[in-house]
């Protein structure tokens, strides 16, 4: 199958080489640096290292006057803890539309040990509804170290996850990403799985089961659930008539809701989504048997697309 | 060396006996679990020991007694400490530590109040504590109960903003019932206390936020037990106690590196450690 990357050690270097050359990136810590890796960052950058201690609120406000002063400010904690920030995101970053970066890592449920609380299912919801933000959930390690250089040199709020578990390579260094662009990743007319994330490469695989059951699959990576690529999910919905959507998150206000509200005014097709069926997650000792149970399996990918299909 | 102190040396010896099985516990778990938080699962043992074991008001047979002394690890992730001293009071059956963090286990990576009897509060976000002490305290005064609350703190966990709303209402509400505890082992997750945001001086910045404060060693025993005993006794003001420790403390290669706060115990250094831990008992 596909060969496994540490994304977060790839995020962490990316971050590093980066910021040695260009000297408007600062990286803001509280207290997880270690964890989420920018510890990299701090030793190729030192005079751009600021840890804040366990204080995500604050992380962002002092952020929001980095960017105030000029400079390119990268926030970092755990996704789930982001939360505890939302009214500093909503007020100081999205609305007075700073040029802040958040690094939401251990995204999903891929610190699946900590448990719930360490679990986010909701900071897609949440940082997609904030008017001017950005929000990008990259489905390998090479989309990362693209993404990085990306939406540095973009100039607004951005938020992008990175997943604390290794991920499956799913591109190469010659994957041309751009911020807003889904990439078709197969083809085919029976149905469109559009996917981002760890069950980007579920859904590939999905694809193949399908495929030996004798239905075609378009697979679509949609690394930038905002704003969303609304010609090429159009297309999609027009050419196959059936969409599914999958991803590392509630059902509620994610990417699959992000394609259906695209869609439901201009071409509404049969959508059906694969996700956290709004319910809060548990502790296992690995990622992979926990989207199973929580509903993110293949085969709950291939029953999707089977009932989308159906209701063409 | 010879303390004296009014307590006598069966229960001092019963309850530093206890610090030392909770250690053991906590690091056959933090093994068999394959990953935790050992580092500040350690530094509490004997504040655990006396806590459970002779201080706090509980009854396991009756874990929804209105009456009972809550108690709320607002530093979540020291929870295998608490599974451990719960299930040696008898919350739990003991075999049921081993199932912590599977799937289906109602033991989860931080405690969860809906699924493990005992567990007054849900936490593993840092900073909780106080403020939901509080507004258990006022609601005790509310139904003329007794009942105190306990909040188990770290001391990095000072650093959050949050924290500090709550000590502040604490005192303009004097609630004496609130008794807060910080396990003080000067390590957080990325480095030291000192280096990452110092909280000096620690002593006079709870003072000014109108708390008394007890300044004691977190190792010791006897001064836990006559800290809860004068925080219990205190009229007026929420008690705050400063225990001093030492963050992995009883594993020499864990004692004060930040590297063991979140670190999985190989089978080499599980032998090492308990082979320490038991030479101790
Ligand atoms: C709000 C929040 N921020 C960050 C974390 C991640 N985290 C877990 S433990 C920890 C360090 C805690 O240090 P301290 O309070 O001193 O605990 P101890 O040393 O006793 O383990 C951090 C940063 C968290 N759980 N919650």
């Amino acid at each position: 199958m596909f060969d496994l990357d540490n994304t977060r050690q790839i995020f962490g270097e990316t971050l590093a080489e980066y910021g040695v050359k260009n000297k408007k990136i600062v990286v803001l810590a509280a207290d997880v640096s270690s964890s989420v890796m920018t510890t990299f960052f701090a030793k190729k950058n030192p005079e751009r290292f600021f840890n804040v201690g366990i204080a995500e609120a604050g992380m962002i406000d002092t952020a929001v006057g980095f960017a105030l002063g000029g400079f390119i400010p990268f926030t970092n904690t755990f996704a789930a803890l982001f939360l505890r920030a939302t009214e500093q995101i909503r007020t100081c970053v999205a609305y007075a539309n700073t040029n802040v970066k958040i690094v939401g890592s251990f995204a999903g449920l891929s610190d699946a040990k900590d448990g719930a609380t360490h679990h986010s299912i909701m900071d897609i919801a949440i940082m997609r509804a904030m008017p001017n933000m950005t929000v990008i959930v990259p489905s390998d390690s090479i989309e990362v170290k693209k993404m990085i250089p990306l939406i540095a040199e973009h100039e607004g709020p951005v938020y992008i996850r990175i997943s604390r578990a290794e991920m499956p390579i799913i591109f190469d260094e010659n994957h041309k990403m751009e911020i807003g662009k889904g990439v078709v990743m197969r083809d085919g007319n029976d149905v469109t799985i559009i996917a981002n994330g760890h069950l980007l490469s579920r859904s590939l695989e999905a694809a193949d089961q399908l495929n030996s059951r004798g239905i075609k699959a378009r697979v679509v990576n949609l690394h930038t659930v905002k704003p969303v690529d609304k010609p090429l999910l159009m297309k999609c919905a027009r050419e196959t008539g059936a969409v599914v959507t999958a991803e590392e998150h509630s059902i509620i206000g994610g990417l699959g809701s992000a394609v259906a509200e695209t869609l439901v005014g201009e071409i509404p097709v049969p959508i059906k989504m694969v996700g956290v069926a709004d319910t809060f997650t548990e502790s296992a000792k690995d990622l992979d048997p926990l989207l199973d149970k929580y509903g993110m399996s293949v085969e709950d990918i291939v029953r999707a697309a089977q009932q989308a299909m159906k209701q063409k | 060396m010879v303390i004296k102190t009014k307590y006598p040396p069966e229960l001092i010896k019963k309850l530093e006996d206890m610090a030392r099985q909770l250690r053991i516990d906590v690091v056959e778990m933090t093994h068999c679990r394959g990953q935790g938080h050992p580092g500040g699962s350690l530094s509490p043992a004997e504040i655990m020991s006396v806590l459970f074991f002779h201080h706090l008001r509980l009854d396991p047979k009756k874990p929804q007694w209105e009456n009972r002394d809550r108690f709320i690890l607002s530093k979540g992730h020291a929870c295998a400490i608490l599974y451990a001293a719960l299930a040696r009071i008898g919350f739990m059956p003991f075999e049921d530590l081993k199932t912590w963090g599977c799937i289906g286990s109602y033991l989860q990576g931080h405690p969860d109040r809906r699924k493990t009897p005992g567990v007054e509060m849900t936490t593993g976000c840092l900073g909780h504590g106080i403020n939901i002490g509080a507004g258990l305290c006022l609601s005790a005064q509310l139904k003329g109960l007794d009942y105190r609350t306990y909040v188990l703190l770290g001391d990095g966990e000072l650093q959050t903003g949050i924290l500090w709303e709550g000590a502040m209402l604490t005192a303009k509400y004097k609630l004496s019932r609130l008794i807060a505890i910080v396990d003080c082992n000067g390590v957080q997750l990325d480095g030291t206390t000192e280096e990452i945001m110092s909280l000096e001086p620690l002593k006079s910045k709870w003072e000014s936020f109108g708390w008394a404060v007890l300044d004691i060693n977190g190792h010791s025993v006897p001064e836990l037990l006559e800290a809860l005993d004068k925080a219990r006794a205190s009229s007026g003001k929420p008690t705050v106690i400063i225990a001093h420790t030492v963050k992995g403390k009883g594993v020499s290669f864990m004692e004060g590196k930040a590297a063991w706060h979140g670190r999985a115990i190989n089978d080499e250094e599980y032998q090492q450690a308990m082979e320490e831990l038991k030479e101790n008992v």
